[in-house]
């Protein structure tokens, strides 16, 4: 593995990752804000969280692209079209597995099935993260492609 | 039926120094801007009709109503009774403080509405139409059998939860209905969010309410406690400081002249102004009156963000800025609004933003003067700042300007505009004695001349030997109901002959039903109302040594019945029926009451500590 190339276009992925998402959010497409979605697990404090929640999403993406980089190992080459199509699967599950499991696991997140209650008032994200906006599941896509574009076009195999 | 909004003055606010609502006597909120006070309406059918956005909720039938804010707080109750039936309404915009923040995660906005059967039966109804960006756009309304509804807008989601089962109202997108029945101690609560990002805070309604009013209400009562006035009008004052309070844009320290926009100053006339920015012009007053109820904090912070704004644009000064310190949006036109009772246009944005009026440079370094008086100290740039705008008054004293009034004919002289124009050099003097200017060297000698020669002019062309009174222009004749504030200012004593002619004069000339005046001639021609701060300026000339105390006490007293029911006081009073008019509730109105009050508390401590001599204005009196 070349350590040197994940960690560079690594951090490069997740910072432009980070900007799709608030840009996105900038724009209107969706409404979700992944740094505060992260950090209010940790504080209800919003600007707390969000600060908090950068950081985590900085880290989460670098580790995240270790995955996309023992792809690329296993291919024995990168490539823009393979990265995306890991960033693909990294969506998927991303949308089908983890933001439907978030009401679980996020001690402040209410459930679709109760409602808030006053320890959990958050709204939760819906199939899809479709309560955050009906253009969520396309945004993450495309954020994800993006990411996984990024490490395949620059990630150097060795 | 038809729909006819509200009476100005049956309007009450809520806000959350963010954003604010307008509900009226029926438990309608008829106005609601998030999430800033000049966004884009949610609901706007003050200005409309029921399509523009509203939400409804109070008991069916006649109900014998009754209001009031819970003392030192701005939660609004609103009180059904009739024969052995009492419904009471409680509305409230929550805030937190900052250990509450800390402590569990608080909405954006949230809009509280607590319906409460106190004793009998009543069946209540609720209608809420959603109609984001002034109802221009698509409504798109999801509904979640336990997150409840979610309506996905430009600026963002309004959430709403209920304790009573909605059902949409077919054919109308964005509107839902619900009625049921309340009996003795039956309670239901309502909450209507707003939030930009995800995930937004939903409120568990239940106890969870109740708390979030408990907390809001400490809140209010918290700050409310600082205020330092003691004197015998203390309700009023407290009221008018906690609704400055609401107007007051907490990220910034701004103040927006009123909730509302395009509420006329003729009722279906064209004179619809948006008032939901901050003018300049407010500066001097609105600093005075925070350092004088003991808001230290809110007046530093004031003073911050207009010398934040002011640097971007010196040494000519914007007239007005949206409550981040930005120049305001394009006038423009609300299409196809029918106005407030037929007032056409609804207006968006101000025009006055693009207007050269030179009284600004006055009050800015005037409010400054005031901040220093109290302990502040100029920095660098401020000084530099300062220095500049000395420098352009000292130039540009003699340019034409639109005035106090922002009338929009061809630029005249005002002497309003002048006697500012000698209020900004006649404070950098003082501040350059006082030793506040210590990096920045002011050309004093300069100043003082520019200043004299100021004087001058207004003393010869803007007073009119022949009426005894000052003048609405040089060289003109017409009374103008700015020049009350010449004693303010402290251009000339209040009880100077010449003040005291042209006070006379006013009251002669301008009186208007109510204690207030008409701003000048030209606007009463046109059907404008009685300003009502300009009524105060007159109690508060008397109070400061034009008049007796018990006759600037009975002036004041008389004009706290511009308020209305809950204290709240709008721009303008009907000239025919003394109703309120123009935009509500009125930034200027509320600062003018507590000025004056303190100008009464000031003179009544003067008077006891060495009784003052009869003085000047039982002639003048009306």
């Amino acid at each position: 593995m070349n350590v040197g190339s994940w960690m560079l276009w690594g951090f490069v992925a997740t910072v432009v990752l980070t900007v799709a998402l608030v840009a996105s959010q900038e724009l209107r497409l969706t409404r979700v804000n992944i740094p505060y979605l992260l950090g209010s697990i940790f504080t209800p404090e919003r600007s707390r969280a969000k600060a908090l929640g950068t950081l985590l999403h900085l880290v989460n993406g670098w580790l995240f692209s270790l995955l996309y980089v023992a792809a690329f190992q296993a291919w024995g080459k990168a490539g823009i079209l393979r990265g995306m199509v890991v960033g693909l699967v990294h969506a998927t599950f991303v949308l089908l597995a983890g933001l439907p499991a978030l009401p679980g696991i996020h001690p402040r997140m209410a459930h679709d099935s109760w409602g808030p209650t006053a320890r959990k008032q958050l709204e939760p994200p819906g199939a899809l993260g479709m309560h955050y906006g009906a253009f969520t599941p396309v945004t993450v896509l495309v954020a994800h492609l993006l990411f996984g574009a990024i490490l395949g076009a620059f990630y150097r195999v060795r | 039926m038809a729909w006819i909004p509200p009476a100005i003055g049956d309007l009450a606010l809520v806000g959350d120094c963010r954003s604010a609502a307008l509900i009226d006597r029926g438990g309608d909120v008829v106005w609601l801007c998030w999430p800033r006070f000049d966004s884009e309406a949610l609901f706007a059918a003050l200005v409309d009709d029921e399509r523009r956005g509203h939400f409804r909720l109070r008991p069916q039938g006649e109900w014998r109503v009754e209001r009031r804010y819970l003392p030192d707080t701005n939660v609004l109750q609103t009180r059904f009774l009739r024969e052995g039936a009492e419904v009471v309404l409680t509305d409230v915009m929550t805030v937190a403080g900052e250990s509450d923040q800390r402590r569990m995660p608080i909405p954006e906005h949230e809009l509280l509405r607590r319906v409460e059967c106190a004793s009998g039966e009543a069946a209540i109804e609720l209608s809420l139409v959603l109609a984001p960006s002034f109802g221009l756009r698509p409504v798109r309304v999801h509904s979640h059998p336990r997150l409840g509804l979610c309506c996905e807008a430009s600026e963002g989601a309004f959430l709403f939860r209920g304790e009573a089962p909605l059902s949409e109202v077919p054919g109308s997108p964005g509107a839902f209905g619900a009625r049921f029945t309340l009996r003795a101690g039956e309670v239901r609560r309502f909450s209507l969010g707003y939030s930009a990002e995800a995930p937004a805070v939903l409120s568990p309604l239940g106890g969870a309410a109740d708390d979030a009013i408990r907390r809001t209400v400490g809140w209010w009562r918290a700050w409310a406690g600082r205020c330092v006035y003691r004197g015998p009008y203390r309700d009023a004052v407290i009221r008018s400081a906690l609704a400055l309070k609401l107007l007051c844009y907490a990220p910034s320290g701004a103040i927006v002249a009123a909730a509302s926009c395009s509420l006329p100053e003729r009722v279906g006339g064209e004179m619809n102004w948006d008032y939901r920015y901050c003018w300049l012009r407010d500066a001097a007053f609105t600093c005075r009156v925070l350092y004088g109820l003991g808001y230290q904090e809110e007046a530093e912070s004031f003073i911050h963000w207009l010398l934040h704004i002011t640097s971007l644009s010196q040494p000519r000064l914007r007239v007005l800025f949206d409550p981040f310190g930005q120049p305001s949006p394009e006038e423009r036109e609300l299409e196809g609004a029918q106005g407030y009772r037929g007032s056409r246009p609804v207006r968006l944005g101000n025009g006055a933003a693009r207007q050269l009026q030179m009284d600004l440079h006055g009050e800015l370094v005037d409010a400054v003067y005031a901040h220093c008086r109290r302990g502040g100290e100029l920095d660098r740039d401020t000084e530099s700042l300062l220095a500049t705008i000395g420098d352009f008054v000292m130039r540009c004293w003699e340019l034409p300007d639109q005035g106090i009034w922002e009338l929009r004919g061809p630029p005249r002289p005002y002497t309003h505009s002048r006697v500012l124009c000698w209020t900004a050099l006649d404070r950098l003097i003082e501040l350059q004695r006082l030793h506040h200017f210590r990096r920045v060297k002011l050309d004093v000698g300069a100043l003082a001349r520019a200043r004299a020669a100021i004087r001058e002019s207004v003393e010869t062309q803007g007073y009119d030997a022949r009426s005894g009174s000052y003048v609405d222009v040089l060289g003109g004749s017409e009374p103008d109901a700015a020049l009350l504030l010449l004693p303010w200012y402290a251009f000339e004593p209040a009880g100077s002959p010449r003040v005291r002619g042209t006070f006379r004069r006013m009251v002669e000339q301008l009186s208007a039903p109510g204690g207030v005046f008409f701003r000048n001639a030209g606007l009463r021609a046109l059907g404008d109302g009685g300003f009502v701060a300009c009524g105060f300026w007159a109690a508060e000339l008397l109070a400061d040594g034009g008049g007796p105390l018990p006759l600037a006490r009975a002036w004041f007293e008389r004009l706290l019945r511009c308020c209305n029911d809950v204290g709240l006081m709008s721009e303008e009073l009907d000239p025919v029926y003394g109703e309120a008019i123009g935009n509500f509730p009125q930034a200027y109105s509320h600062v003018g009451l507590i000025s004056t009050a303190l100008a009464l508390e000031a003179r009544a401590r003067q008077e006891r500590d060495r009784p003052a001599p009869a003085t000047v204005a039982e002639e003048a009196a009306p």
